[in-house]
């Protein structure tokens, strides 16, 4: 089943489009790894998706429901998760505090627990600031407090930016979970090879545009796609 | 107590109300606030009027603590969405026009002439040590209240939401909140408490005039705020009386440095004030409480 479906998406900061007409859609508990290289729209279309761009058409639908017209604030009440790429925790609050930012759901308590078993590390440190953490435990802090209204779709801007090598594999084993909790995945990534190793799909952006899409393997091994997008057999770390 | 160490007292107490003002609407939630002397002044006009045509103070100086808070809702309405740095030259260019309209509109403000006459707080005390501690107490008792006031907000889930704010409003927008609207509530509560403090001022001063609210002021508080340690309540507290006592005891100085002015060693105040701010700005930014307080 379909849960986002985007249609000749178009838009940008100012007067100058990014987004040139972006067609994509995303199956339920699926991951799908948007890839390109910089400046080719990847981090405007998340930001698109989730209402944070200032001018947009097109249509963006989740469940059917056309949300473009929506504000950020009103986006979340219907399923989405987001993850910004680096300043995406609360530096002067706890890591409790975080996650109780997040108001409006459910059992509160509860899920905070919840989270607490699946990051045990955040639930040991839950008194501690924010700020003082590594950015692989940042990292697991946002995606803690993305979880806590229980989004049905994430999106995930460079989770792995900024973070040391012997961190990104975490993470990414992080994000292999999340469709066995119920969260369809849509990542935006830099790592494009170890990003599509643990997606379903991917597509390429170029200009602003879907240049490749098609099954992870499949553009894994795409001649064209390792050519211009992918580093050929670039060891990533 | 001498009379002169409870004047200092007490104009300690309402920088403080002002200092709190600004903590809530920098320290806590981010805001660049230049304009804070703006809504000091509104309040100080809107009891001293009210006052003055026999309405009580119990009535007027709430009343000058509404006035200036709604006069913080439009300015937040119109500019909240602008950048920091274009927030913080509306609220400068707001309390220069709030002076420039105290300046001209004689038939209300009494224009460069200022309001003379203000009815005193405690009326009935007669003049001296008495009144002045009765004051006192007062401006302690509200300044207290509202120490409490903000410390229940630091540990609300409204408090968590405006820092929020300051630390990252793009990632709060992507958690389902409008920052706007908490933006413009922090600025209403930060503006009554000018208010009150104005209003405080007002009848303490019992004359006012435009010159009374001039940027100056405004830099001050954030010269305390910045000493005493931005987002703390106690920072605030510190910050305020460490300059009070600064620029008082500063005074004294003239009788012990030979050849130097009273010009002269106000602007050397202001001077010493700014290269203390400049210091701690690079070896101490989280101020003198800094993380002593952090929850």
């Amino acid at each position: 089943m379909t849960i986002l479906a985007i249609d000749n998406l178009k838009g940008g900061y100012s007067e100058v489009d990014i987004l040139n007409g972006i067609d994509l859609s995303l199956s339920e508990g699926e991951i799908l790894t948007v890839a390109g290289t910089n400046g080719a729209g990847k981090s405007t279309l998340a930001k698109a998706i989730v209402g944070l761009l200032p001018r947009v058409s097109g249509a963006v639908r989740i469940g059917g429901r056309d949300i473009l017209g929506l504000p950020a604030e009103d986006r979340i009440g219907l399923g989405i998760g987001y993850v910004p790429q680096v300043a995406n925790i609360f530096p002067s609050l706890s890591i409790l505090e975080n996650l109780q930012v997040v108001q409006g759901v459910k059992d509160h308590k509860a899920r905070i627990a919840e989270l607490f078993a699946l990051f045990p590390l955040l639930g040991e440190r839950r008194r501690t600031r924010a700020g003082s953490l590594s950015g692989g435990e940042r990292q697991q802090l946002a995606f803690a407090r993305a979880l806590m209204p229980r989004p049905r779709l994430m999106i995930l801007d460079e989770p792995t930016a900024a973070l040391s090598p012997a961190r990104v594999a975490d993470v990414f084993s992080l994000i292999a979970r999340l469709p066995s909790l119920g969260v369809t995945v849509l990542m935006v990534e830099q790592r494009a090879r170890q990003a599509l190793a643990i997606s379903d799909r991917g597509c390429i952006l170029d200009g602003g545009k879907v240049a490749l899409e098609g099954a992870a393997t499949t553009l894994l091994a795409d001649e064209r796609a390792a050519e211009l997008y992918l580093g050929r057999g670039r060891t990533e770390g | 107590m001498d009379a002169y160490l409870a004047a200092i007292a007490i104009i300690a107490l309402i920088y403080m109300l002002l200092s709190l003002g600004l903590t809530l609407q920098y320290g806590l939630t981010g805001l660049i606030n230049f304009g804070h002397v703006g809504f000091f002044a509104i309040g100080a006009y809107t009891s001293a009027l009210l006052s003055l045509q026999g309405l009580p103070l119990a009535l007027t100086i709430p009343a000058a603590a509404v006035t200036a808070g709604l006069a913080a809702w439009p300015i937040g309405l119109i500019s909240l969405r602008l950048r920091d740095d274009y927030f913080a030259i509306v609220t400068l260019g707001f309390s220069e026009t709030v002076r420039l309209v105290i300046t001209s509109e004689k038939w209300l403000t009494n224009g460069v002439q200022g309001i003379p006459g203000i009815p005193r707080l405690f009326e009935t005390i007669s003049v001296g040590i008495g009144a002045q501690l009765a004051v006192m107490g007062l401006i302690l008792a509200v300044t207290l209240a509202a120490i409490y006031a903000m410390r229940r907000i630091v540990a609300s889930p409204f408090g968590r939401v405006i820092e929020a704010i300051r630390d990252n409003e793009e990632a709060l927008q992507a958690l389902g909140k409008d920052p706007a609207g908490f933006k413009i509530q922090v600025l209403i509560l930060g503006s009554a408490l000018a208010g009150i403090a104005g209003a405080f001022y007002a009848h303490y001063i019992t004359y006012i005039v435009p010159d009374q609210f001039i940027p100056l002021v405004t830099f001050y508080v954030w010269m305390a705020i910045i000493i005493g340690g931005v987002g703390r309540v106690s920072g605030a507290i510190v910050g305020t009386g460490l300059l009070m006592l600064f620029l008082e005891g500063s005074r004294f100085l003239r009788d012990i440095v030979p050849g130097v002015s009273e010009v002269e060693m106000a602007s050397l105040r202001i001077g010493v004030v700014g290269l203390l701010l400049v210091l701690f700005t690079i070896y101490r930014p989280q101020g003198l409480m800094g993380d002593f307080t952090k929850r």
